[in-house]
């Protein structure tokens, strides 16, 4: 039971994951970009788009092949949540926009799209189904490995995700000694704390900006994907995906911006949005009913605040957001 | 310059400077014609996915606007609500607060009015629980405004992230009361409050008020110009913008900087409750947890687009309330999903952000080398 809660946990955790990750690269660069929760819709519905026109191209769903299958949704997904992840970019590096209004615009935008394409896609191709349902491609995407189910508990917390559960912890790794160990990391971060130094140094500051904040938005974008693909079984559901790209926002101030610490943040994070379905069974003697459940998930924003506050308080430079967080850079205004 | 030119001969080919000397009506003619660009963008995809003619479909649009009566009063009660809301923020934004909380804390003054309907509807006079929806509803949204800005003000905590916290924990808050307070045990909804006695309604005779949509306008209007005057001729208002300005030229002016951050911040979060006051006890007579309905974020932007004026305010909430009415309209008649409106709504932000650009900085073009000599 312990086993089957910490595998629902994980599950819940990896779009937290995608997204915190992708977030976290971008707010090095200074970008605080509040659009997340659309670029992760944006994501999702691309990927859906992706395989949905791909399933429909089949004159036999049993012939679906399985690369095409995972390549054009993942193609689809990325090319979606770049694009989000460039109007960013181009509206708050380039044409100065504030960072927070354009930020919560593309958040609107995006899970508008999200929605809209997903309760009209059907109408708008003309195609003949009546839901969008894509278990043929969604197999290909929640595939584990053949051996996981004999392994018991073992095998089902580390071995029974589908592979882009896999490639999030993988992403994170990356980032984190991107950001730890590289010079481009080094510069990344220097200019998200103080644009004007690093680009006296020579750092291109717009160049930067906008690199992290798309490589950030496709991250990102691959949570609505796994969301959608893999943890929901390929059927989008309006508003399904529900809270967790503010969720992923709330973990990268919770991991103080250490995307090797998000990964056991977003199981935790997974743990507490689900761990309301599971106390019955841990502690059949506390009574819970439905308004205890909706306190439980209150939980991962209030450790949120706290830590936030705590970091605050403590003012240790490490875990502090990056200094020019949320602020523009232009050149000629010093 | 020439001689800079030839010398490096890098310059880049266009470089952009800050302008400050545009003339105001220059600058609503071109955000006019952002907005007019994104009328035609969102034509266009609105032809593609509809395939019908434009034409056709903007007096659609206008007909579901401001079509009857009945979706004119709708229509004004929306402008209403998103503007009241947009009110809250720009005290805090103009001082540079990013209070991206609206949201909870219209969640929480609407909670405090429901409240107070529920627990004294049957066992007190009906004024004084109209008196306590009103005071308990402002407490509680300055309360949820004030939170953040204490921390902010003490400890320099960032306000953007915190406030954003709130207000899924107001969420969160509301979704407990609702399953506890719901009238069918468990299905987590609240039917209409006292809808017998109407004790809390904040409400006008139907003899005078049809649709029940007019106190609330009202009331929006009379805080819509107190606001313009409490920005622009108050004493703390003054502070506002120069905190806002810069934090030190406040500290050696001798304004105290935490005092006008906590002070600003009970006065958004003050409006917020009023907001969910309205929501809760002037119109909906029950609250989810959807009560605030994103006018929360919406409202940021409307402020902001006005350039943190709230009579400019009226003219950017009402654009895009009439647009969300009007592409509700279309995906209605087209059997699209209603999420439609949302992205017009993003098109037209996306544009006029874009347009604000460039009203604040000129580009100015290399000059020739021909010229130049």
């Amino acid at each position: 039971m312990i086993a089957a809660f910490i595998h629902r946990a994980v599950m819940q955790g990896i779009p937290l994951l995608f997204g915190a990750t992708g977030e976290i690269i971008t707010e090095k660069s200074g970008n605080l970009n509040l659009g997340i929760p659309g670029v992760m819709y944006v994501g999702g519905i691309s990927g859906v788009i992706g395989a949905f026109l791909y399933e429909n191209s089949l004159p036999d769903k049993s012939q679906a092949n399985g690369f095409l299958a995972i390549m054009i949704p993942l193609l689809a997904c990325l090319l979606g949540s770049f694009l989000m992840g460039l109007l960013y970019s181009f509206l708050t590096t380039t044409l100065r926009a504030n960072q927070n209004v354009t930020g919560l615009a593309i958040t609107t935008f995006g899970v508008g799209l999200g929605n809209f394409f997903g309760g009209s896609l059907i109408k708008i191709v003309g195609a003949d189904v009546p839901s969008i349902s894509l278990s043929t491609t969604s197999r290909f995407f929640s595939a584990t490995l053949p051996f996981a189910k004999d392994l018991g508990w073992f095998g089902e917390i580390f071995l029974s995700y589908g592979f882009l559960a896999y490639l999030a912890v993988i992403i994170a790794i990356i980032a984190s000694l991107y950001l730890k160990r590289t010079r481009s990391g080094l510069n990344l971060r220097a200019v998200g704390e103080n644009p004007a130094t690093a680009d006296a140094a020579g750092i291109s500051v717009t160049k930067y900006k906008y690199t992290a904040t798309c490589v950030g938005s496709m991250i990102a974008g691959l949570g609505g994907l796994y969301y959608v693909m893999d943890y929901v079984s390929g059927v989008w559901s309006n508003d399904g995906f529900g809270d967790r790209g503010w969720l992923a926002i709330a973990l990268v101030i919770f991991t103080v911006w250490k995307p090797n610490f998000a990964i056991i943040g977003s199981i935790l994070f997974g743990g507490l949005y689900i761990v309301h379905n599971y106390l019955n069974q841990f502690f059949p003697f506390i009574p819970v009913d439905m308004s205890t459940q909706e306190l439980i998930k209150m939980a991962p924003y209030v450790v949120t605040v706290l830590v936030l506050i705590f970091n605050s308080m403590r003012n240790k430079r490490e875990s502090q957001p990056p200094e020019a967080l949320g602020l523009p850079y232009f050149r000629e205004d010093r | 310059m020439s001689t800079k030119v030839k010398e490096t001969g890098r310059e880049p080919l266009f470089h952009i400077v800050r302008r400050t000397d545009l003339p105001f009506w220059k600058s609503w003619l071109i955000r006019i014609a952002a907005v007019v660009a994104s009328l035609l963008i969102c034509a266009v995809i609105i032809v593609l996915v509809t395939g019908d003619n434009p034409i056709q479909i903007y007096a659609t649009m206008i007909k579901g606007a401001v079509g009857s009566p009945r979706r004119i009063w709708a229509l004004l009660q929306g402008v209403a609500m998103l503007l009241c809301v947009a009110l809250a923020v720009t005290p805090a934004f103009k001082m540079r607060f990013w209070n991206i909380g609206a949201e909870g804390q219209v969640l929480m003054g609407g909670m405090g009015a429901a409240a107070c309907m529920i627990l004294f509807g049957k066992t007190l006079p009906a004024p004084v629980v109209l008196l306590l929806v009103i005071v308990v509803s402002i407490l509680a949204g300055a309360l949820w405004g004030v939170i953040p800005a204490f921390f902010k003000a003490f400890w320099n905590t960032n306000e953007t992230l915190f406030t954003l916290m709130m207000n899924y924990i107001a969420i969160q808050i509301v979704s407990y009361f609702t399953y506890i307070w719901s009238s069918n045990k468990g299905n987590n909804v609240i039917n209409t409050i006292n809808a017998d006695t109407h004790v809390g309604w904040l409400e006008l005779p139907a003899s005078i008020d049809k649709y029940g949509y007019l106190l609330n306008i009202i009331i929006v209007a009379v805080l819509t110009v107190a606001m313009y005057f409490y920005l622009k001729y108050s004493k703390q208002g003054y502070e506002i913008s120069v905190v806002g300005e810069s934090e030190n030229t406040a500290k050696y002016a001798g304004i105290n900087v935490k005092k006008v951050i906590i002070r600003t911040m009970l006065i958004s979060g003050a409006l917020c409750g009023i907001a969910g006051m309205l929501l809760v006890s002037g119109t909906d007579h029950t609250i989810t947890p959807n009560t605030a309905a994103g006018r929360g974020f919406t409202a940021i932007m409307v402020s902001w687009l006005a350039k943190f004026n709230p009579l400019f305010m009226v003219l950017t909430s009402l654009l895009l309330v009439f647009m969300e009415k009007g592409a509700l309209e279309i995906s209605t008649v087209f059997g699209l999903n209603d999420s439609f409106a949302a992205i017009i709504t993003g098109i037209i932000i996306f544009f006029i952000i874009g347009s604000e650009f460039f009203i604040n900085y000129s580009i100015k073009k290399r000059q020739k080398e021909v010229e130049a000599k």
